[in-house]
């Protein structure tokens, strides 16, 4: 919901390539586990976010997710009994029973939690950066009126809280106790439902009930954005895979911690790194 | 070959007895701009519905006759069909948006119809040039203000090249600047490229000057149709609710009634009744006996954005009556939430001698009741006109939207449960948006009767000089004219009602019936 237009080169990139730049920083952070790599993947993400100017979307994103990162840290050392590091001893804990905190535990429950904050924070940046009418207009080649409802539903968003708003206001201005939460939940309701039949009417007449599929062709040429982000994306993902199939960047954390950092591994994470961030260089054309 | 052709159409909507239209015959030809008068629920926006496909084919209901669009018969083709032919714009234009950008907003009709991108991207930029809509193109559809909102549904409306459009109280959001361009836009458009349009208002004065014929409707009937001079010389004699304040004026005269101030200017000087240029002379400013609220160099600065309220410093007496206008945007709806309690100043201070009662734009957000005699007490309902048992009963989102309105005003009048805690001032905001003119006069009627003092922001100068008797002007935030009605509304352009317009401001008279007698009190008059 919070795309906004913005002069940046991955904003200057048509929707499809946006995508798979994101996919492809989400891709890296699925299938590697290295520390070290997933690093270089949040430092990426966290760059890309500074370059396409959405810093500040992908920073209240990170407010979510890095307590979620070590919440999931927590819960895994405390759960998980793998590992021969014992750290700390905790004795016997309702509920957990016999308790002891592992080095490996740990460390496996933080990469889990790194790997988590990079798929929300990847999330956050593809909302921000990636144009979501032109993306439900690459829907729309396969099915036009599941991609419209989409979009619909996408708009009905900031519309529906707008109204929320306002009818909190009004509230306000009620004098006396305020009214039972039930009693607005019924009054947003039948306001939801007159906005729908409204909307529904408004997209009667703008030929919705007689949408017919374009032709194909016709698409605009491929700027240096769009070829810049695609090549990135396959490098990307090419690094990611291909270092992992390599064993370029091993980790593991049974039953002890190895995760040694190689001259390899240290290069695969330099190269996610450059890789990504690269594209934003080139800041020829990018405002609108 | 017309564009547009109704033969003997009667429609009911499901579940009601009266026809909401009966027996309508009409013709638009090609190029031609027709203004739909009628009072609320006369039949304006079925009518418009009828020709866009929406009724029967969305609402259903009982469709006898023959409505023919474009060489479309509305019973074989349905809105989806029609849309290639008949634009629509609807009054509310945060419900006709439904893109998230205003670029995917302008393609969609063209991508509905499967045209190829190409096409849709030179279609997109020619309506958003004709607009002048082109800086907003890559715009987020949710910053946009209910002005550029409006200019966007209409191009959209437009993009497709429709032979026809019709729009349902275009303006009624907007102020007198963007609502006098939205008209100039849709004459230029039956000029270019010989759209003809269809255009159901309530604010006859503004769109009537360029229309090529006007039809009224009552109960669902076309009761005139004819050019605007001969429908404002009906109107006079047989519904002067739906005559223009020029009209009033000029029929008040005893001359033919005629649309627009050119118009009416040159009518009064072929009978000699010009009055000279002089300014309006200035009223005698009220003195309230108290204060009721004072606004003491408020400021209202957005975090990381502008500022809405720019030390504004004014105050209201006691049992006062103030009309707020200046352009959208202009911080009069922000200064009013001040009034209220509902935002507090960043900087400055609001101080009131009591309850302060706000009514915001949209009634129904305040109804949440089931029964009207459950949303506030019987006195309460009795000071706003909604007395009546039978009433009472109901449930509140069932009554008409002047009923609504009322009510609304109820709900904040009414003192806190047990309390009797009356308000010391009553602030509303754009109460007239989408009413017709016997509902202003009841509006305009209620609020003089009120004992608080009464704040209301408005767009409209007729209601302002119904009801006021002081005007303030804001513009970016500041106070740029604060006066009596006459000073501040007879000397302006937009921000004026149509009689200052005609007689240039001269006396300070704002309604006819102050025209007419300063018009005829013989010193002013060259005879």
């Amino acid at each position: 919901m919070s795309y906004r237009r913005r002069a940046s080169p991955l904003h200057a990139a048509r929707a499809a390539v946006g995508c798979a730049y994101c996919l492809s920083l989400l891709v890296a952070a699925l299938v590697l586990s290295a520390p070290v790599a997933l690093g270089a993947v949040l430092a990426a993400i966290a760059g890309a976010a500074v370059g396409a100017k959405v810093g500040r979307e992908v920073r209240r994103a990170a407010l979510f997710a890095i307590p979620l990162g070590l919440a999931v840290m927590a819960i895994n050392a405390l759960v998980v009994r793998d590992g021969l590091t014992v750290i700390m001893r905790l004795g016997d804990l309702p509920v957990f029973g016999q308790t002891d905190i592992t080095l490996e535990a740990t460390v496996s429950g933080a990469v889990l939690g790194a790997r988590a904050v990079a798929l929300i924070l990847c999330g956050a940046l593809y909302t921000a950066a990636v144009d979501p009418d032109q993306v439900l207009g690459l829907f729309r080649r396969f099915s036009f009126h599941s991609a419209l409802t989409a979009t619909l539903a996408t708009r009905m968003v900031p519309v529906l809280s707008r109204d929320a708003r306002r009818l909190a206001e009004a509230q306000r201005c009620r004098p006396g106790p305020p009214p039972s939460r039930a009693r607005l939940v019924r009054a947003a309701t039948a306001g939801v439902l007159d906005r729908a039949l409204d909307v529904a009417a408004a997209l009667e007449v703008r030929g919705y009930g007689a949408a017919r599929r374009a032709p194909r062709g016709g698409a605009p040429p491929w700027s240096r954005h769009d070829l810049a982000f695609s090549a990135s994306a396959v490098a990307i993902a090419v690094l990611a895979v291909g270092g992992r199939v390599a064993g370029l960047l091993p980790f593991s954390s049974d039953p002890a911690l190895h995760a040694p950092v190689r001259a390899g591994g240290l290069a695969v994470a330099a190269g996610l790194l450059v890789c990504a961030l690269l594209p934003f260089a080139d800041r020829r054309g990018i405002g609108r | 070959m017309s564009v547009l052709a109704l033969d003997r159409v009667t429609y009911t909507y499901p579940g009601a007895v009266t026809p909401a239209l009966s027996d309508v015959t009409l013709d638009v030809a090609p190029g031609e701009l027709i203004v739909l008068a009628g009072g609320s629920g006369s039949g304006k926006s079925t009518l418009l519905r009828a020709a866009n496909g929406l009724v029967p084919h969305f609402h259903g209901g009982r469709f006898a006759g023959r409505a023919v669009v474009a060489g479309m018969d509305t019973r074989e083709h349905g809105p989806g069909e029609l849309a290639a032919a008949v634009g629509t714009l609807f009054q509310d234009p945060e419900t006709q948006v439904v893109m998230g950008t205003v670029r995917a907003e302008l393609s969609l009709p063209l991508e509905n119809r499967g045209e190829a991108a190409p096409a849709v991207a030179r279609g997109v930029e020619e309506v958003a040039l004709a607009l002048g809509i082109a800086p907003l193109l890559d715009r987020p559809t949710d910053e946009l203000s209910g002005g550029e909102l409006q200019r966007v549904a209409l191009g959209a409306a437009l993009v497709g090249r429709p032979q026809l459009i019709v729009l349902d109280e275009p303006t009624s959001q907007l102020d007198p600047v963007a609502g006098d361009e939205l008209i100039a836009v849709l004459r230029r458009l039956g000029e270019d490229f010989d759209t003809a349009i269809v255009l159901a208002e309530h604010r006859l004065e503004r769109c009537l000057p360029f229309a090529d014929r006007a039809i009224a409707m009552r109960s669902g009937r076309v009761v005139c149709d004819g050019p605007p001079a001969e429908f404002l010389a009906w109107a006079c004699a047989e519904a002067p609710e739906l005559a223009t304040p020029g009209a009033r004026l000029l029929f008040g005269l005893g001359l033919s009634p005629a649309a627009g101030v050119k118009a009416a200017r040159s009518a009064l000087r072929s009978r000699g009744l010009s009055v000279g240029a002089q300014g309006p002379s200035p009223g005698e400013p009220r003195r309230p006996a108290g204060e009721a609220i004072r606004f003491d160099r408020v400021w209202h600065e957005l975090d990381r954005g502008p500022a809405i309220l720019r030390g504004v410093s004014l105050s209201l007496g006691a049992g006062e009556r103030v009309a707020l206008m200046g352009r959208n945007g202009a911080g009069k709806s922000t200064l009013l939430r001040h009034a209220a309690g509902l935002l507090r100043p960043t900087r400055g201070k609001v101080q009131s001698a009591g309850r302060v009662a706000l009514l915001l734009q949209n009634p129904t957000d305040y109804l949440i009741h089931d029964r009207v005699e459950q949303e506030a007490s019987v006195g309460a309902l009795a000071t706003v006109g909604l007395g009546d048992p039978a009433l009472r009963g109901r449930h509140p989102r069932d009554l008409s939207g002047g009923e609504k309105q009322r009510l609304a005003l109820a709900i904040v009048l009414d003192g806190a449960a047990g309390e009797s805690q009356e308000a010391v001032v009553v602030c509303l905001d754009e109460p007239t948006r989408g009413m017709d003119r016997r509902r202003k006069d009841e509006l305009a009627a209620l609020l003089c009767e009120l004992d608080g003092a009464v704040l209301v922001a408005t767009h409209d100068p007729e209601f302002a000089a119904a009801f006021a008797q002081r005007v303030i002007l804001l513009a970016d935030g500041a106070v740029i004219a604060d006066g009596t009605p006459s000073e501040v509304l007879a000397g302006g352009t937009y921000f004026a009602t149509e009689t200052a317009r005609i007689l240039g401001g001269v006396g300070g008279a704002l309604r006819p019936e102050e025209g007419i007698a300063l018009l005829t009190a013989g010193s002013e008059v060259p005879a």
